[in-house]
Formats: structure tokens, sequence, C-alpha cells
């Protein structure tokens, strides 16, 4: 029999908040070794084994069946796995990590208020600059799908992995695609979300993998997992 | 989908299908021009709509900080090649060797495939550039075996004449040509152009103010840019909406869809309705027919239909493509092109330059002989 393999966020707040979630079901998560190594085990479960990955990284682990089971935010499983209905069981919300992905642009821009404003301004800046309008994110896919469902055409994505909200400050960028949860770093950036700019509300998901080796795990790992965690059943559907 | 290896007898034939088709190009007198597959991404694909330049391959040149492309199809490349010749030129070109694309997750759509095709520049005489393109390619299918394919055929600079003949601020004329390739925000202008602006009226004096408090000034767009934009949408409260009967219009052209002939006369029948007069149109369109007949092409294969091109951007005229007989959507068309002067001015053309061209997949046309 092989070990049962978990991917859990590698740092932050969604890691602690995963973590209490496992808690509170009689799952203890304990780091193997020092802060600095990444990988842990359920107290308990000998043949569990968790890998502390990147957030982002979780869903491509997921996918490629590396991993049974994994926590990470339903924007990246959305922005990284187009396919992902054939790979990836989204089994349930886990009610933390709320945020929403949306568009952005400069408060001072008062003549823009949705979609078919910035598609008009758009247009005009091309025009006037002779390059398209730039909008800063690091999710392409879903930015890409999203202003093409509102009929934007002319903008270029310019990939930012931090920081995004200052894009438009730095002037590499005109307006943002990004997650935001408060609102706040938006505001303090001098960003004004659109109105009908909310791309996806996003937050930390429980997922099975469908491309994983369920068979080689010991049913009865499966059954004591299931159990703590109040589901049927714990392979994917 | 990526591709397999390929040798042995399939390699051999699509070898020959490719000299068949470069004789066959080089025949009809055209230059033939060797492209390069990678590109600077900056440039070439923001000259591209929005679906090709989302799907070309991108990726970080290791030395200079850029990104760089695999092109994404050769009509683009064949015209900043044409450029360099100079726009006054008259020419036309013949290129071949593969095209590269990322296709829709769940599809298995091949995300490189060879492209055989000819671009003309500078022709004066239209409908003979257009024809002459046409039977290019529907000759080259025959030469490879392939006859009688489904021919579809569609003209852009239908709906953009009809628009033009609209009563409507221009500023609103502007924004559906710009979003005509795209029919769900092309329905929604077209619904706003009908009912009264929303816009506020905005005192000029205290704009720039106003614009000041509302944030710090970050992006390239100026203070300028949104009080002048202000202003023009102020100035837009008193268009007059587009009236129903003329913007119904637009929908029953774009829904003709039959055998070529009938579809002249249904264009026939709409003709001044709603005070427009398609006249020229039908000219035009019934002299392009009557030169593919004279070439040689079975009207009866022949379907017009109005909105075929609204799925490629840099189209703005005639436009055509053939498929397997018998297999009219089954599969990939096994060749197409069509007009596209527009695209001429963005990549530096003082004023638009009369380009027309088309392709051929030879990969298409061997798997639908099989």
């Amino acid at each position: 029999m092989s070990a049962l393999t978990i991917g859990l966020p590698s740092k932050g707040r969604l890691q602690e908040d995963t973590i209490a979630w496992f808690a509170e079901r009689g799952l203890e998560i304990v780091r193997d070794g020092t802060e600095r190594e990444y990988s842990a085990s359920v107290k308990g479960f000998g043949d569990v084994t968790v890998q502390l990955l990147s957030a982002g990284e979780i869903p491509r682990e997921l996918a490629a069946g590396r991993i049974h089971m994994g926590v990470t935010g339903r924007d990246l499983i959305h922005e990284r796995i187009p396919n992902l209905e054939a790979v990836i069981d989204m089994r349930f919300a886990m009610g933390f990590g709320h945020a929403d992905l949306i568009v952005a642009v400069p408060a001072f821009w008062i003549d823009v208020v949705d979609m078919h404003d910035l598609d008009e301004v758009a247009h005009d800046f091309r025009e006037a600059h002779g390059y398209p309008l730039r909008i800063a994110t690091k999710y392409h896919n879903l930015a890409r799908q999203f202003l093409n469902e509102k009929g934007v055409a002319e903008y270029r994505l310019v990939d930012s992995q931090g920081a995004t909200e200052a894009a438009p400050k730095n002037l590499n960028a005109e307006a943002i695609i990004d997650i935001t949860s408060s609102g706040e770093t938006l505001r303090a950036n001098h960003l004004k979300m659109l109105e009908d700019g909310l791309i996806l509300a996003s937050e930390a998901m429980l997922c099975l993998s469908r491309s994983a080796e369920w068979d080689g795990v010991s049913s009865e790992t499966k059954t004591r997992i299931s159990d703590q965690l109040g589901i049927d059943r714990i392979e994917p559907t | 989908m990526l591709a397999a290896p390929r040798s042995g007898a399939d390699q051999a034939a699509l070898d020959r299908a490719i000299s068949v088709l470069a004789e066959h190009f080089a025949d009809s007198g055209a230059t033939r021009l060797d492209l390069p597959h990678i590109y600077q991404a900056d440039g070439l694909l923001d000259l591209y709509g929005e679906d090709l330049r989302a799907r070309a391959f991108v990726y970080p040149d290791p030395d200079q900080g850029r990104e760089l492309c695999l092109r994404p199809d050769f009509t683009v490349p064949v015209a900043l090649a044409h450029a360099d010749q100079g726009w006054d030129q008259v020419a036309s070109y013949t290129y071949q060797g593969p095209v590269f694309r990322r296709q829709p997750p769940g599809l298995q759509r091949p995300v490189e495939y060879m492209q055989a095709g000819i671009e003309r520049f500078g022709d004066t005489d239209r409908i003979a550039a257009e024809v002459g393109v046409f039977k290019s390619l529907y000759r080259g299918l025959s030469e490879l075996d392939l006859d009688e394919p489904e021919v579809t055929i569609g003209d852009l600079s239908i709906p953009f004449a009809i628009l033009n003949a609209l009563d409507m601020p221009e500023h609103r004329r502007a924004s559906l040509r710009r979003h005509f390739w795209r029919p769900n925000r092309f329905r929604d202008l077209l619904e706003r152009a009908q009912t009264p602006s929303k816009a506020r009226k905005v005192p000029g004096d205290e704009l720039d103010q106003r614009v000041n408090e509302a944030g710090e000034i970050v992006g390239l767009r100026s203070i300028t840019d949104v009080t002048k934009r202000l202003i023009r949408l102020a100035g837009a409260r008193n268009d007059a909406p587009v009236r129903p009967e003329q913007a119904q219009l637009i929908d029953r052209v774009l829904q003709i869809r039959a055998p070529a002939r009938s579809a002249l006369i249904e264009l026939e029948k709409i003709s001044g309705t709603a005070g427009v007069d398609l006249s020229a149109i039908i000219e035009t369109l019934a002299k392009r027919l009557e030169a593919l007949d004279v070439a040689g092409i079975g009207m009866d294969r022949v379907v017009f239909d109005a909105s075929f091109g609204r799925n490629l951007e840099y189209y703005d005229g005639f436009v055509f493509e053939l498929r397997a007989p018998g297999d009219p959507h089954g599969h990939p068309p096994l060749a197409g092109g069509g007009r596209y002067d527009a695209m001429t001015t963005r990549l530096g053309s003082p004023a638009p330059v009369p380009a027309v061209g088309g392709i051929i997949r030879p990969e298409a046309v061997l798997e639908a002989l099989a």
C-alpha cells in the first residue's frame, strides 16, 4: 500500500487557516524537522504524507496526480487548470481565504465605471499612444477569458507576479486584474474596482485529484480520513 | 494536441503535396518568401486581433529580457515583409511552412500545422485579385486531387456598408465597426445605440478639479484624457437613438445564408427598406459571382453566408473557405482567405492598400483524401 499524499499551502494566512481547519476535524498536522523543512505528517496517520507547497503549484500537482488531495484558492485552480473538471474534483469550499478577482482602474478615471467604458478607453488609448492599454496581472487565462466575454479587445497583458496594485503608479500598466479582499490595498494605490469587474469570487477549496493513483491507498486510511473530514467518500467523483 | 513524428509514406505524401503547391503558386508569378518562425512578441502580436494574440505561443527570450513568439499565421509576417519592399509596390508572394497556435482545452486540434499560401498587394482591380486568389487555392486543391470542395463565401464590406448608411453619430458607428468581430459586444452596442444616452451633463469648468480630487494620477492616461472623454460623453446626450427598423436591417442582412444566387435575390428584396440602398453592394456581389462562374467554379456549390468572417478579425471584405465535399463542418477548412485592406494601415501603410490572400492546409487535405 502507498501513502495518501496531501498538498497544503507552505506559508502565510492560508496555511494557518488550513492547519486550523484540519485540526478542528481531528487531523493534527505536524511539521517534520525544522520550520524550514517543507514536509509534514498527520498525527496518528502513519501512511499519510503532507507536502507543503506554494499555493500556486498545488493545482498543477493535483492535475498531474502527484498529490491525492490539496488545499488552494479557487482562483488559482481556475487560472492554472483550464480543463479542470476532467482532472480535479473541487470537493468543498472551506469557508476561509475569501478574495475576489477583479478589474481595477485608477480612481481618477471618473469617466470609467464599467467594462464598457474600459473598452472605449482602451481604444482611445491605443489611438493616442500607438500601443494597447496595459493591464497588469498574474491571472493571464482568467483575465483573457473575462475581457473576451466583455468584448474588451485592445489591451496587452503585462505579467506581474506580485505588488500588482503598484503597476499603474510605476507606469507599468494602466489597469490591473488582481485579487482583493477588503479593497484597502486598491485604495492605497489610487485604484478602484469597476462595477461589473468581478471576475471570480475565490475561497480556499479542498480538492481531490482525479488523476492520482487512489487504488494504492489502503481503504482503511481512506475511510479514517473521510470519517474525520465528514465526507462520504474521499475518492473523487 | 501535440504533433506526432511523421515518417515513411505519410511524410512522402506531405512532401509531395507541399512541393506540388509550391510549384502551383510559383506558376502564378508569385515571389517565394521564406519567413522566420520566431518573432519579437510585442511588435508582432499587437497587430493581431485578440483571438490570435491569445493563441500565440509566447516565451521569454533568455538573452534580452523581452518576449518572443512563434508565428501564429503567415498573413501579418508576409505583410510586414511587403512593407519593407514599399507599400506602393504591386506584388504577390507565396510561402509555406508551419504555424503555431494554442488550442482551446478539450479540443483535439493540432498546435502546429502546415500552411501554403499566396498574398497579393496593390491590385487595383479588386474583384480580379479576389477571384484570382480564390482560383489559385481552388486549383491548388485540385492539383492535390481534391475536387469539387464545398465553398462558403462572405463579404464583410456588406455589413460595413450598411453601418455606414445608417443614421447614427460617427462615434457610435466607429465602435460598432470596431466590434463587428465580437458578435456579443456588437449586439450590446447596437442595443445601447437604440436607447438614449445615460451620460450626465458635466459642468466644464470644475472638471479638472473633480478629476484631481478623485485620486492621484497613475498609469499613462492623463487628466486631459479623462476630461475630454467626459465632455464627449456629455455631448452625446443629445444623440438621436438609432431607429429600430434600421438596427433590424443589420440583423436581417447578417442572417442571410443561402446558395449564392438566392442570397443575391434576398439582398435585392431587403434593399430600399429602412431607407438604406444596397444597390452598390449588390452590384459588387453580382460581379464577383459572375467572375467566379466564368472561372469555372460551379455556382451550385457556393454558399453565401453574410456572417462568415466575423471570427477572423483582420478580414474586411471578400472572405471564403473551402471544405472537403460532404464534410462541411466536421473538420477544419482545407483552405481559406480573404481581403484585409484595413489591416495594412495598422502595419504602417499611410492609406489602406489592396491586400488579399489565402492558404491551403496540406495536412487537412491529405486527411480528407485518406
